[in-house]
């Protein structure tokens, strides 16, 4: 364990410092007291500098936080307007069949306008009508129908119902229309304030929780506009862009790290991949564009080709992760393995990646948080379209969540205001649920050596 | 000077049935040749100890001995390695079953983040040389009993290895390289990051191997070549400068550069 070579070295090394110090060293002169009060002074400023740092990020994260909870809570609630409506035999079912398909095709519109001029009597005007009929959103005739067909028993009967209201109409209850400006300047004109505060007086307006915020797709009506078509076009998006970037990313990284010589070529893929993590994502939708639509020609605006174009995006990022992790497996595992006759493949397959897998679960799950918040590739791929239906599969015509928001924010309704915070709230949840999913994985797999 | 000659004689370069030989044995990183014409003999059921100042050479002529010098870029050797008398950088030889027949132990003790079990079962379980769960229970046995720790964990066998202590693991590396019945077991300096305790647990425990498996090792201390070896290579500076019986080595170096290091007069 003594190495004479080094000790000798070591030896002749020391004889030279200590000649140059032969200077005794005066501990409390003032110099030194100077320079530890100076070190003192900079660690404190060091100290100091980090906390400001850190403070100037939470400050940016609580006004984000505020400024979208603020605007974006209203939209989880929903005003309803409680009106009596009669579901007169004559409108619904005029035979008395009891048929659905005949109940189905029912002017349900029909009721709703009766009974809310039945509410109003006074209003006789075909415009007055028109503002009379916007208290009510066009789909509550849907609710209706939907309340008939279950029970048909309703037929012929006069129940009091809450009804889901028209978009300026919940504006005005969440007070977002302020009734005290001058009446050009508003959306509701001072006989529609006055119906509503005619209804409130009634105790015939409330605000619900707004769970078809949450249960339905796109619409041009605000107050049926929800989130799910978004969520499940981001699944899909998501289920494919996983299962072609992780396979790839991994043995990429794998061959790379593992068998690859280190020669110019690899070094060429090598910086080549590190450009790709900075390549604009824009960039990659127009190469989606070009590939998969113009000459693949796999259908637009369908999840594949988002998957297939933020697969692309993630690549590299999936890749870089990995193969850091696979670096950090200690050498000396490896060696373990092959001085016992494992093949370079099983050495990997059996030490390597297990050991390495926390920190490429980690690296997968940022990029797919990533692609889960990448807008621009994807209006190029014409997942920007206005779709109404859920998407059932990959290949149906879909669109994501951040393009929602982006949809929702360039709609003309004050009503959409709300609702894109409130989609922005729901992206940010899906983030933080994958990050905390990729601190648990690490947690769990990690072992120490 | 008479004394001198007569130790020549008394050096053996060679030795009769050697169970491993190297002849003619370059070396080179790159450009750098880091061994030149190493000849030397490993003669079977002995341990035979390389010794040598820091960068003689002496652990990349271990790891020549089982090839692992293949996993590093940019490394070329040239000459002859044997084991029983065939060249094991044939292109016909399997790395693989090479490496299975010549075991290696490293410096720092390098237990997988397993079970002690597993870590004892995986050369078996990867060559195929069980059948069934018992015979692999009694190879992880045996194989921990001669590596004298079975009496310490055999009530924690599936306890993570990572979980012993360093004499401990570096015994059960060595317990590992047993496991898959090798006829050759390498060390590199085993006993590095060891206590003096754990480090005579080891030695004693290189002593009683030495009736059933060949032993090359590594080692900065002279005493414990001097305790462990029944024959000793010096190197220096990429040559084998002498190699002979422990005992002739220490008491009677014919080479000048040898005495100078076993004296501690130079490095």
């Amino acid at each position: 364990m003594t190495d004479m070579a080094s000790l000798m070295e070591d030896r002749a090394a020391a004889k030279v410092i200590s000649d140059n110090l032969r200077k005794p060293v005066d501990w409390d002169s003032p110099k030194i007291a100077r320079n530890i009060k100076k070190r003192y002074a900079a660690e404190r400023r060091f100290k100091i500098y980090g906390l400001v740092a850190i403070g100037i990020a939470l400050l940016a994260l609580c006004m984000l936080a505020t400024s979208i909870g603020s605007k974006g809570y209203s939209a989880f609630y929903q005003t309803y307007v409680q009106l009596e409506v009669h579901f007169d035999p004559a409108v619904i079912d005029p035979d008395g069949t009891g048929d659905p398909a005949v109940i189905g095709r029912a002017n349900f519109d029909g009721l709703i306008k009766q009974s809310l001029r039945d509410r109003f009597p006074d209003v006789t005007s075909r415009s007055d009508k028109r503002d009379l009929y916007g208290i009510v959103s066009g789909g509550a005739s849907y609710d209706l129908r939907e309340r008939v067909l279950e029970n048909p028993s309703l037929i012929g009967q006069t129940r009091t119902i809450w009804l889901i209201s028209g978009d300026d109409f919940d504006m005005l209850n969440k007070g977002y229309i302020d009734p005290t400006v001058a009446e050009g300047d508003r959306r509701l004109n001072d006989q529609e304030v006055s119906w509503y505060n005619d209804l409130v007086e009634a105790g015939a307006v409330e605000k619900q929780f707004h769970t078809r915020f949450f249960t339905s797709g796109d619409s041009r009506e605000p107050e049926l506009a929800g989130i799910w078509g978004a969520a499940v076009g981001s699944f899909y998006t998501l289920l494919v862009t996983l299962a072609l970037s992780f396979p790839i990313g991994v043995l990429a990284a794998v061959y790379l790290e593992e068998f690859a010589p280190k020669n110019r070529f690899t070094q060429i893929v090598e910086v080549n991949i590190n450009n790709l993590a900075a390549v604009p994502s824009i960039v990659f939708g127009l190469l989606g564009l070009e590939v998969y639509l113009n000459v693949m020609h796999l259908p637009r605006s369908a999840p594949v080709v988002g998957g297939l174009t933020l697969a692309l995006m993630t690549l590299p990022t999936i890749i870089i992760a990995s193969r850091a992790a696979i670096k950090a497996v200690p050498p000396s595992i490896r060696q373990a393995a092959l001085g016992l006759g494992a093949s370079p493949v099983q050495t990997v397959t059996h030490h390597v990646l297990p050991l390495a897998m926390p920190g490429i679960l980690t690296g997968t799950i940022i990029g797919m948080a990533q692609a889960l918040g990448e807008t621009a590739p994807l209006l190029m791929i014409g997942m920007v379209a206005f779709i109404v239906d859920i998407p059932g599969g990959a290949l149906d015509p879909a669109t994501v969540l951040p393009v929602q928001i982006y949809l929702w924010a360039d709609s003309p309704e004050r009503a959409f205001v709300e609702k894109t915070s409130a989609a922005i709230m729901v992206l940010l949840a899906f983030l933080v649920l994958m990050n905390g999913l990729a601190v648990y994985l690490r947690k769990k797999f990690e072992r120490k050596w | 000077m008479a004394a001198v000659s007569q130790s020549a004689m008394a050096a053996k370069p060679s030795v009769e049935n050697p169970k491993m030989t190297a002849r003619n044995l370059d070396l080179f990183y790159s450009d750098n040749q880091a061994l030149y014409e190493v000849d030397l003999d490993i003669a079977e059921k002995q341990v035979t100890a390389l010794i040598g100042p820091s960068g003689c050479g002496k652990s990349t002529f271990l790891r020549c001995l089982n090839r692992m010098n293949d996993t590093i870029d940019g490394v070329t050797i040239k000459g002859e390695v044997t084991l029983d008398g065939r060249d094991i950088y044939d292109k016909r030889i399997d790395v693989v079953q090479l490496r299975a027949r010549i075991g290696m132990v490293f410096q720092k003790p390098n237990p997988f983040p397993k079970s002690i079990y597993d870590n004892v079962a995986y050369g078996p379980r990867i060559h195929g040389l069980v059948n069934s769960r018992d015979e692999l229970d009694e190879i992880v046995m045996t194989s921990l009993e001669r590596a004298g720790l079975l009496k310490e964990v055999k009530d924690r066998l599936q306890s993570p290895a990572t979980g012993l202590s360093g004499g401990q693991q570096q015994r059960l590396c060595i317990a590992r390289a047993v496991a898959v019945s090798p006829e050759v077991i390498l060390m590199d300096e085993p006993c590095s990051a060891l206590d003096p305790i754990a480090t005579a647990k080891v030695e004693e425990l290189i002593d009683e191997l030495r009736s059933n498996y060949t032993i090359v090792i590594v080692t900065h201390s002279m005493q414990q070549a001097a305790r462990v070896s029944q024959r000793t290579a010096f190197f220096h500076l990429g040559k084998l400068v002498e190699v002979g019986e422990t005992d002739q080595i220490f008491t009677n170096p014919k080479d000048e550069r040898t005495k100078g290091y076993i004296t501690g007069r130079f490095g």
